[in-house]
């Protein structure tokens, strides 16, 4: 075997307990504490017991606790998420794969706006001047702590209802009702694209602005704080300052100094995928997203056990897939990641 | 002179002003029923005047809501919820962490692998999902809350304990205490916990600012209180149906609660970080 396949076949072999540490959690928490999840949720409605019995049947749910968890995770594999608690007959893993696409575009653009608004306040709190110097800085150090539905909402505010803008940005849904699209993968940039619908995308690439601004400023601060504190070290280096006295312009400087701290970001980004998808969530319930985030608000306030404990089960084996696919990209990137 | 002295120091406006934000909203929670201009539920406005928000004036400085609701009360009463969920949450973390954490790195070996590899596990997991997870279970009280947000925090108090205890298992002292036969409780608890209690401090600091937010998450869910009792994040949700029809003052006061709460922990975590010469925790 060739080493980048046994470094691969050791990342994987790594993540999968972690994954099932997780799933174990999960289970625990939604399905052994609830005791019986079938009477917590129907069991104050007067259902006669025969019912609750076919309900649990069909449910899997008297089977032992054990074959339970062996076989959910068997399922998981397939891509069986179990059924609905409320929804009668409907599969846990519909609604995941309808709802992930929205959540996903949602998660890919606020990555590029926190990554945007990251470097440039990381930039202007080391090269910026005065007030403009100060609020980096402050943004950097505290940015972080801003309540995401709350940044949504002065957005929207500030963009929608009293708009400083000659025009107000859409603030709910994905797209326009008027505005027809053809699905095809879900992602409807991608879905404008390939079926050549130019309005259809400028439409929702306007829905995707507020949502993923907030997203980025929030997750933005990280990235900020991190090209800050390389920016400083590397340009308090020797070989910048025998730069500067061989007269080379600031702005070369700034440029190799970025290409530079790239590297520490680039680790961060892998990191953050697990940040993304927990604002997200918040992200959705604000501006009506309908992905998993409002799935899994829609499903609480149902008391739909299975359906959150398939969606919060589906998040923990993307982010250990993601992980892994990033371990992959810096090996491939940088041979001397073996092991 | 003692004050000078810590405003002198790398860091210390960023604690000064990090404690200063907490005990303000400390005396808010525990002075409530003093400061308080109305009560959480008590209609402060003329009947013909409620059903729709009204915008701040002079009696109501924050506005009111739609039910009469005086804003700024609710924020001053929703400050207890906020500050019991995670003085509870950050007490019952560090109770079970710490110790955790100073165990399992002190004696390394099966059993502290497998509780890294765990603690790991849920580290890496976002802490609003699973914190949502564990309180749609529970149901909301500010108790669950609590327990829930334990569940997220745990880790971060375990891993950064553990990491410093294994720091300081490499320093030479350690080779001499062992060498003087002392009992392990006894290196543990006069030795190493002094050493890694600046570092629990800064946890404090950076965990709690993060719990805020997520109890802030949780709220915003419906899983802490049920209105109408005051919450910040359940207010925040509320209010946002009214943002719309131009009613910004619902939702603006009690984010911005959330918001300078949190960063209030923020700047003592990392200025008591700087205070120490540390590298941030991330």
């Amino acid at each position: 075997m060739g080493s980048l396949a046994r470094y691969i076949a050791l990342r994987a072999a790594l993540i999968v307990p972690s994954v099932l540490i997780l799933y174990t959690i999960v289970f625990v928490v939604l399905r052994v504490i609830p005791g019986d999840p079938v009477l917590a949720v129907l069991g104050t409605k007067s259902v006669p017991p025969e019912e609750l019995e076919r309900i649990r049947e069909r449910l899997g749910l008297d089977k032992p606790l054990y074959q339970q968890y062996i076989e959910y995770l068997m399922g998981v594999l397939r891509l069986d998420f179990g059924e609905s608690m409320v929804y009668t007959g409907r599969p846990v893993w519909n609604d995941i794969a309808d709802r992930f696409p929205a959540t996903l575009e949602l998660a890919v653009f606020g990555f590029l706006a926190s990554v945007v608004l990251g470097l440039a306040s990381g930039v202007a709190a080391v090269k910026g001047r005065g007030p403009i110097r100060a609020l980096a800085n402050f943004y950097a150090v505290t940015g972080y702590t801003l309540f995401i539905p709350w940044i949504g909402l002065i957005l929207i505010y500030v963009f929608a209802v009293n708009p400083i803008l000659p025009f107000r940005l859409p603030v709910g849904g994905r797209i326009s009702p008027e505005v027809g699209l053809r699905e095809v993968t879900g992602l409807y940039i991608v879905d404008s694209i390939i079926t050549g619908n130019i309005p259809a995308l400028i439409d929702v690439l306007a829905h995707l602005v507020l949502p993923s601004v907030t997203l980025g400023i929030v997750l933005g601060s990280a990235y900020a704080r991190l090209v800050r504190s390389h920016l400083r070290e590397v340009l308090a280096s020797e070989i910048v300052a025998g730069y500067r006295a061989r007269g080379i312009p600031e702005i070369l400087l700034l440029r190799h100094a970025l290409r530079n701290t790239m590297v520490p970001i680039v680790t961060y980004m892998g990191l953050q995928f697990a940040i993304l998808l927990g604002g997200a969530v918040l992200t959705e319930t604000t501006f009506s997203w309908p992905g998993l985030g409002t799935l899994l608000l829609e499903r609480i306030e149902l008391r739909d056990y299975t359906a959150i404990q398939g969606v919060v089960i589906f998040f923990a084996f993307m982010i250990g897939l993601v992980s892994l696919v990033v371990d992959v990209i810096y090996a491939l990137l940088d041979p001397r990641i073996r092991y | 002179m003692a004050k000078q002295a810590i405003l002198a120091r790398p860091g210390g406006l960023m604690v000064t002003a990090g404690l200063s934000i907490i005990l303000f909203y400390v005396a808010l929670a525990v002075l409530a029923p003093i400061l308080a201009p109305y009560g959480p539920t008590e209609v402060s406005v003329p009947k013909e005047l409620a059903g729709r928000p009204q915008p701040p004036s002079p009696e109501h400085p924050f506005g009111t809501n739609e039910l009469g609701y005086d804003v700024l009360s609710r924020i001053v009463w929703g400050s207890r919820v906020v500050v019991q969920v995670v003085a509870l949450s950050a007490v019952l973390s560090m109770a079970v962490g710490v110790p955790l954490g100073l165990v399992s790195g002190y004696y390394g070996g099966p059993v502290d692998r497998v509780l890294s590899l765990v603690m790991d596990s849920v580290y890496a997991f976002p802490g609003i999902l699973l914190a949502i997870a564990v309180a749609s279970v529970l149901g909301p009280s500010v108790g669950n809350a609590a327990i829930s947000l334990m569940v997220v925090y745990v880790p971060t108090y375990f891993r950064m304990v553990r990491a410093r205890v294994l720091e300081l298992k490499a320093r030479p002292l350690m080779e001499s205490l062992w060498t003087a036969g002392l009992p392990d409780h006894w290196i543990i608890l006069k030795h190493i916990l002094p050493n890694v209690a600046p570092t629990i401090l800064v946890v404090f600091g950076l965990a709690s600012a993060d719990a805020i937010l997520t109890e802030a998450g949780l709220s915003f869910f419906g899983l802490v209180v049920v209105y109408p009792e005051a919450d910040w994040g359940l207010d925040l949700y509320y209010g946002k149906n009214w943002l719309l029809s131009g009613a910004w003052w619902l939702t603006l006061f009690p984010g911005l609660a959330i918001t300078s709460f949190a960063a209030g922990f923020a700047l003592l975590g990392e200025g008591l970080a700087r205070m120490m010469g540390e590298e941030r925790w991330s």
